[in-house]
């Protein structure tokens, strides 16, 4: 058994890079190329490998399944600039470089999020849009005055610019590849320790002193902006294609904390949302037959 | 005209030394689309001290860097690398540039003594909430500016509550009374309430600039 195996993981069938002017994304697909294609997009420090069992299980079902490594992760290029609008744009060239005709999206945490913003901008590129724990609602702040709240922000800045100022030269801290994997799972304590093996060996590299994430050094958690959460699920009653939102009932500190009562108001016309008990924020990843089973049921009942 | 070159992650800021000379320097920092200018500005010249200007990302002779993904903050982190370089400075900004002092007087109060907000290109910036949004992908081009920087740094999102923020961390951290000096005309809706906050003046440049050379 190879390092980092995974009982259902399957490495994709193509992977190339595709210049998105100038920058290096790579492309996964899982898959027949033949076959009618289906964007997978991953959260925020994740990667498309995520969906290596999730995706083989759309694969399976007749679909081109396409992700792609967001700029600064997996192996994408290190970008010098990162923004939402960017991540925006380098979704669009992947969509375009595979089809003129609009397809079943679907989205995880920060992708999902990113999908309901261009299903606004751009639904002609959509046939349906399903979204996996990845509705922003409302920061959770703490309940403190305003002077307080405005000298958080301040600490906020300045450690985010503190960092900006170490990025040039920064890398991420080698260790062994277990270690590797027991710090995930500090962030992801509810997965697999295997499944976060599986994780290192695809989206780490081994260097002479150890492993390192492959994810550019620069990205940081955190951060500041005038970007509100709950802009994100403004968007949502406006939209026209099928949509089927899943949500993990127990919280972890990747997701956006947002609960089936914040989001049923906001549903569109016919839209669905599930609440998967005792799943977390990685619900693909967690429950990968469940979901994909849910989300198959849904493409073929709203075609 | 003496220039440096800056490193700010993967990008190489150009910071010009315009004036140099003794004491406090003075920061300028560009409209949106414009570069440093080459020499110091008219308005600039009764400042005494050593006079700067910062050419920001994918304008002027810093780097122009591919795909995009501009935005205020990472414009005030490329003013941050200067200031860095230049320790204590008064920060004097046009346009965009105003909108990039404003947050800088804010995030470094102890060592920006006093921010000048000028009219300028980019005052503006684009609306207060979300919007309806159109995303193009562009040709490359390493010409500068940038197409990106003009075309996301004119629409990035300016809440007034947002921008009051940066000047109450001003006030609080600064020592000043009034760190905040707006010499503009124009107000957009984020200016128009940094002018109503404790701690901002309206004055003109000439008024600013000796205010800001006696603390």
């Amino acid at each position: 058994m190879a390092l980092g195996d995974y009982p259902g993981a399957v490495t994709p069938a193509r992977e190339y890079h595709l210049d998105v002017g100038g920058l290096q994304l790579a492309v996964h697909e899982w898959g027949s190329a033949e076959d009618a294609p289906l964007f997978l997009v991953h959260g925020g420090f994740d990667f498309a490998r995520t969906y290596d069992v999730f995706a083989p299980l759309l694969a399976a079902e007749g679909w081109r399944v396409v992700s792609w490594d967001q700029r600064g992760h997996g192996d994408s290029e290190h970008a010098p600039l990162y923004a939402w609008d960017g991540d925006l744009r380098d979704a669009m060239a992947v969509m375009d470089s595979v089809t003129t005709r609009p397809a079943p999206v679907i989205g995880h945490s920060k992708g999902g999020a990113l999908m309901i913003n261009l299903a606004d901008a751009q639904p002609y590129r959509f046939t349906h849009v399903v979204n996996l724990d990845g509705i922003p609602y409302k920061r959770r702040l703490p309940d403190v005055s305003d002077h307080e709240r405005t000298r958080m922000m301040g600490s906020d800045i300045t450690d985010w610019l503190d960092h900006r100022h170490t990025t040039a030269t920064a890398s991420r801290k080698p260790g062994a590849f277990e270690d590797l994997a027991r710090r995930r799972g500090r962030m992801n304590p509810r997965l697999s320790h295997e499944w976060l093996c599986h994780l290192v060996s695809v989206g780490a590299r081994e260097d002479v002193d150890g492993w390192r994430w492959k994810i550019d050094p620069s990205m940081r958690f955190g951060g500041f902006g005038p970007w509100r959460p709950e802009w994100t699920i403004n968007r949502l009653p406006g939209l026209a294609m099928p949509f089927l939102g899943v949500l993990g009932r127990e919280q972890e500190e990747m997701g956006w904390g947002t609960l089936a009562h914040h989001v049923l108001p906001y549903l569109p016309i016919g839209g669905r949302c599930e609440v998967l008990g005792d799943v977390g924020h990685f619900v693909h990843i967690e429950r990968p037959d469940h979901v994909a089973t849910m989300v198959l049921e849904f493409l073929a009942g709203t075609a | 005209m003496n220039t440096v070159f800056l490193t700010h992650n993967k990008i190489r800021l150009a910071l010009h030394e315009l004036r140099n000379g003794s004491g406090r320097p003075l920061l300028l920092l560009h409209g949106l689309g414009e570069p440093s200018t080459a020499r110091v500005p008219s308005w600039a010249t009764p400042w005494t001290g050593p006079i700067h200007a910062l050419d920001f990302t994918g304008h002027g002779a810093s780097t122009v860097p591919p795909g995009g993904g501009y935005g205020a903050e990472l414009l005030l982190a490329d003013a941050d690398i200067a200031l860095g370089a230049l320790g204590e400075a008064t920060v004097a900004g046009r346009g965009l540039g105003a909108y990039i002092a404003l947050m800088l007087a804010g995030a470094r109060p102890q060592r920006v003594r006093g921010a000048i907000l000028l009219d300028g290109p980019g005052l503006a910036g684009g609306a207060v909430g979300p919007t309806s949004q159109s995303f193009v992908n562009l040709a490359r081009s390493m010409t500068s500016p940038d197409q990106y920087a003009l075309l996301e740094l004119s629409h990035d999102l300016r809440p007034p509550d947002y921008a009051t923020q940066f000047v109450r961390l001003a006030v609080q951290g600064s020592g000043l009374d009034e760190p905040i000096a707006v010499t503009g005309i124009v107000r957009p809706p984020w200016l128009a309430a940094v002018v109503d906050e404790v701690g901002v003046v309206t004055a003109t440049i000439d008024e600013a600039l000796a205010t800001f050379a006696a603390v």
